[in-house]
């Protein structure tokens, strides 16, 4: 459903600086009202991206689609995308209201029109009791959201956002990240949405593009980036796994049977493309690895307990699996065989991936 | 405390510094603009008995033998040149009446009775006995009212000086307008400058910086004679319009208002480009790019974005280059022409043409008041950022 409306169109977007390409070929769509993140590490190009797509960095090839009109041409004042810096970007010289009323005065709307588009607008925020002060009178928080209440007041086809909430305490941003959530779901807008958190990204996003040196890794719902990593990056990068090294022995339509490294086999539901013997790599969760007393269970690896670390709502394991190191997480009322113990760790054939190592 | 006192003898060499070379000057400056003393001085006797004379009739014979007794003491010639000076300067003739008086009275000898009218008819004229009178009072308007083209006539009422005096007005004027012109050339290319200085970085920022300070660590006569090279009829930027067939004359460009304005333009252009560069430097990276990403087409980002926030800078440069600009006087000398001057040239003309330092420190008062009124106004603009870091 999603591709036959592709709103933003990537396509084959490149971006070289010098000798370094910075974004390398991507293609993808985000559809109309869909709220979009890009993940990825410092320097993985994601700035690089959302700025071709805001008109400050001229691509070095490729094509930039908005809502069926091509768009590299055109100057940023031109695109009519809101965008919210890093830093806020508010006018120092200028009052709450005139900041917000900005877009509008630039586009030559009328001050009664205005000054009504600028209330709503502070009123989507609940600021408007601070449309007189000005910027430097204001905490981090309400800065970020009379920014994103200039973004908005001129009711754009897009948003971008490029790490928004980064200059924010924890439990700051926790807040702004329901507002914007909430804000996306209100107003329809189409979001994308730089960070480097992946937390952040998880929460927030209907999709999720990873990017890796210039390069997607993998374009997903959170739960199919989280569940279903295609690549060791990815399965590493978002949240945590364990990595156990591998070779395909045996395909069964979807499903694999793997030879692991450290000795025995195991099997699992999503082999992906990889044909027998090539080289792999399982992950597995720590959530999905359970301790189990018999070898019975399915894909039952035989370790040794090491240690317990105790994390207030859970317990995590360390366990020893031949040359491997696993990591398990307990509740804090499974009963954790003691330090030193062997054990089984066992995880059903659906709880893993194969990714490339 | 003993702390306080260190800092305070640290500082004190800077005090003393200041106050001799500055502000003593200053107030030695405006005291003598306004005070009647040389021929209070030159004549003491003659001061305290005219004192009682109302004016209107004729002077008295006391008044006559006190003038007599203090003609016949022995005062320093420097001191009764002054005087003269002065008195002629209120009533013409007093140059050539008062050193004939003195040499007669010394030569007549101690008889109290000497008869002025009968040396010089002169002395019988009320005009003579007015003048003496006027420049008699401890303190005067004189100088300043003639600084601003006025005077008192015999009835003490302020009027006009004849037109053939009247000068200082329009030179003020001048000076003003000049001044003003210059400041308007210098914001026009100094913010255009500063705006690219600001938009590079490295080795480019640092030519333009320099380029644009070299005048300042240039010696004034290198820097007008590169002028008059460049300038005159036959200099570089003549020949080449002639050259290309561009003018069949040459323009005049130096030796006139044309001249100075280049030349001054040149030299405080500095003033004007480092205080907007540094309201330029301390805007925010991103307020740029986020005025476009809101819709502002560059000239509405320049007008509603960079302008307002580079405004400090360019107030007070334009203050800087205004008021440095007022005290202007050797390069309108090298460069204009005789319709060109400025008021600084009047009071060095005052001051060590003419010695008369009474006119030199009033028509420095002129200059001194609003330079003051406008450092006041740099104080405050400086003293208030608009962008808060
Ligand atoms: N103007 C430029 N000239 C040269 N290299 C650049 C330029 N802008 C960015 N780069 C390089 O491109 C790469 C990607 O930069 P980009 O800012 O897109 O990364 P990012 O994913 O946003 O990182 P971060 O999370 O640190 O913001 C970096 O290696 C950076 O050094
Ligand atoms: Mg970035």
């Amino acid at each position: 459903m999603r591709d036959l409306d592709p709103f933003i169109h990537f396509e084959a977007i490149s971006k070289v600086f010098g000798t370094v390409t910075v974004v390398d070929a991507l293609d993808f769509h985000v559809a109309r009202g869909e709220f979009v993140s890009l993940l990825g590490p410092s320097g993985s190009g994601k700035t690089t991206l959302l700025m071709m797509l805001a008109g400050f960095e001229a691509p070095s090839g490729g094509r930039i689609h908005v809502d069926g009109r091509r768009v590299e041409h055109l100057p940023p004042y031109k695109r009519e995308m809101g965008v919210v810096f890093q830093n806020y970007a508010l006018f120092p010289h200028m009052t709450i209201a005139e900041n917000v009323g900005f877009p509008l005065k630039m586009r030559g709307v009328a001050r009664a029109e205005r000054e009504a588009k600028v209330k709503r607008a502070l009123d989507l925020v609940r600021l408007r009791h601070l449309a007189d002060r000005r910027p430097s009178q204001l905490s981090g928080g309400q800065q970020q959201r009379i920014a994103l209440s200039r973004a908005l007041v001129y009711e754009p086809k897009v948003v971008l956002m490029d790490e928004p909430l980064s200059a924010l305490d924890k439990q700051l941003r926790e807040h702004m990240q329901l507002e914007i959530r909430a804000l996306h779901r209100e107003l329809g807008l189409t979001v994308i949405f730089v960070t480097h958190d992946q937390g952040e990204a998880l929460t927030m996003s209907d999709r999720v593009a990873v990017l890796n040196r210039g390069k997607i890794e993998q374009f997903d719902t959170p739960s199919g980036l989280y569940d279903r990593p295609r690549t060791r990056f990815v399965a590493e990068f978002i949240g945590e796994t364990n990595l156990l090294a591998g070779r395909v022995a045996q395909r069964q339509g979807e499903a694999a049977t793997v030879v692991l490294a450290s000795g025995g086999s195991v099997t699992c539901d999503r082999a992906g493309p990889f044909e027998t013997d090539s080289e792999v790599m399982v992950s597995v969760r720590p959530e999905m690895l359970h301790l189990v007393p018999d070898a019975a269970a399915p894909n039952a690896l035989p370790v040794t307990v090491e240690d317990h670390v105790y994390h207030g709502d859970h317990i995590r394991l360390h366990l020893a699996f031949g040359e491997s190191r696993l990591v398990a997480r307990a509740g804090r009322r499974d009963a954790a065989p003691p330090i030193g113990s062997t054990a089984f760790a066992s995880f059903a054939p659906g709880d893993c991936a194969l990714v490339a190592p | 405390m003993s702390a306080r006192l260190k800092a305070l003898l640290l500082v004190l060499p800077l005090i003393v510094f200041l106050g001799l070379f500055f502000l003593w000057p200053l107030w030695m400056m405006i005291a003598t603009a306004v005070q009647g003393g040389t021929v209070r001085l030159a004549f003491p006797q003659t001061a305290t008995a005219i004192a009682s004379w109302d004016g209107a009739g004729p002077p008295p014979a006391s008044l006559q033998a006190a003038l007599v007794r203090d003609l016949r003491t022995d005062t320093p010639q420097e001191r009764f040149g002054d005087a003269v000076r002065t008195l002629n300067s209120q009533q013409a003739g007093f140059r050539t009446l008062l050193p004939r008086t003195a040499r007669a009275v010394r030569e007549a000898g101690e008889a109290d009775a000497f008869d002025l009218v009968a040396l010089d008819p002169r002395w019988s004229e009320q005009g003579y006995w007015l003048a003496l009178k006027r420049s008699m009072p401890a303190y005067t308007d004189a100088n300043l009212l003639a600084a601003v083209d006025l005077k008192r006539n015999d009835e003490a009422r302020i009027e006009p000086v004849e037109p053939d005096f009247a000068v200082n007005r329009a030179i003020m004027l001048r000076t003003f307008v000049i001044a003003g012109q210059v400041t308007l050339l210098c914001g026009a290319i100094g913010l255009p400058f500063a705006m690219l200085a600001a938009s590079v970085t490295g080795w480019k920022r640092n030519a333009l910086l320099i380029a644009v300070l070299l005048p300042l660590w240039t010696s004034l006569l290198v820097r007008t004679a590169a002028w008059l090279i460049l300038l005159q009829d036959t200099g570089l930027i003549n020949q080449t319009l002639r050259a290309l067939g561009l003018i069949e004359t040459p323009l005049s460009l130096i030796y006139n208002r044309t001249g100075v304005l280049i030349a001054m333009t040149h030299v405080l252009l500095p003033l004007m480009v480092l205080p907007i560069y540094a309201s330029l430097i301390a805007i925010p990276r991103n307020l740029m790019p986020a005025a476009a990403a809101l819709g502002a087409a560059p000239l509405q980002a320049f007008r509603y974005v960079l302008l307002p926030l580079a405004m400090p800078g360019l107030l007070s440069g334009s203050l800087l280059v205004f008021m440095v600009a007022l005290g202007y006087y050797i390069t309108p000398a090298l460069t204009g022409g005789a319709g060109d001057q400025m008021i600084s040239s009047v009071i060095a003309f005052y001051a060590t043409g003419t010695a008369n330092w009474g006119m030199a420190g009033a028509l420095g008062l002129f200059l001194l008041v609003p330079t003051t009124v406008l450092y006041i106004l740099y104080g405050r603009l400086s003293r208030t950022p608009l962008v808060q870091t």
